[in-house]
């Protein structure tokens, strides 16, 4: 089916880029022939990890860069983002699907990407995650 | 001049909104597209809003939040909000955020139309 994508990247702390980059992502997948449903997956769960890094990492601070680094081959992607922030405890995070937290506007980021994502790893002190996707079966109903 | 984000059509006394983006995403256009739908109940005194999904294709959290303020405003002030329309990926982050037990949520447009 061809070769691995390698990307590596260090992005200014701007929110135009994360579209830029799921642009990149989406036709990288799209290449290797990953389904709708996982296109999706991965989308929400980069969109997220980056506007996290983004603005809560980083506090849109000009001067800090947040590094991105993807692999696409034909059954897998996976994808390193890391900001300057000083990180987060994820385990510390309260569950947004509790009944005293069921009406809060925000903090549903990273519970949804653990929900799409096959793997998601917080690195060091949370300012780093790893997280990757299997390619999903065809979907029978298509 | 700022871009049309979204679309409203009146059937009856329910206001029927379309969103012109498949892609309901960066935050500032969330924050445009939220100041659409709360001038909506704010200043043009819409109570019954049908929120039509069928154009959407992606939307993320910072898109969940807004709708929550918006259901949240038109309860404050005696109205209803409905959703519709919805594709099956967006309806899986509605389940497992489990949204879809606070926000009502139908079908399709006829469905909704004949839910308030």
């Amino acid at each position: 089916m061809g070769n691995t994508i390698h990307t590596k990247l260090f992005v200014p702390s701007e929110l135009e880029e994360v579209r830029r980059i799921q642009d990149d992502i989406e036709s990288g997948l799209q290449l290797k022939q990953f389904g709708d449903s996982d296109l999706f997956a991965v989308k929400l769960a980069v969109e997220e990890a980056l506007v996290n890094a983004i603005k809560h990492g980083n506090q849109l601070d000009p001067a800090k860069k947040v590094f991105v680094q993807y692999t696409i081959d034909d059954n897998h992607f996976e994808i390193r983002i890391k900001d300057e922030g000083a990180g987060f405890d994820p385990t510390d995070l309260p569950d947004p699907t509790a009944d005293d937290f069921l009406e809060r506007p925000c903090g549903r980021g990273v519970m949804l990407i653990r929900s799409f994502m096959s793997s998601v790893d917080y690195v060091g002190n949370g300012n780093e995650v790893v997280m990757s996707k299997l390619k999903s079966e065809p979907d029978p109903e298509v | 001049m700022s871009r049309q984000r979204i679309t409203v059509e009146d059937v009856g006394d329910v206001a029927v909104v379309q969103f012109v983006d498949k892609k309901i995403l960066d935050e500032q256009n969330i924050q445009l597209i939220g100041d659409d739908l709360f001038k909506l109940v704010d200043e043009l005194g819409r109570r019954k809003l049908l929120l039509n999904f069928s154009n959407v294709d992606f939307m993320s959290s910072a898109a969940l939040g807004k709708l929550i303020r918006l259901d949240q405003r038109m309860k404050a002030v005696g109205g209803k909000v409905i959703m519709c329309g919805i594709s099956k990926d967006i309806m899986q982050v509605f389940v497992l955020t489990k949204l879809d037990k606070i926000l009502k949520i139908v079908k399709d447009e006829q469905t909704g139309l004949s839910s308030f």
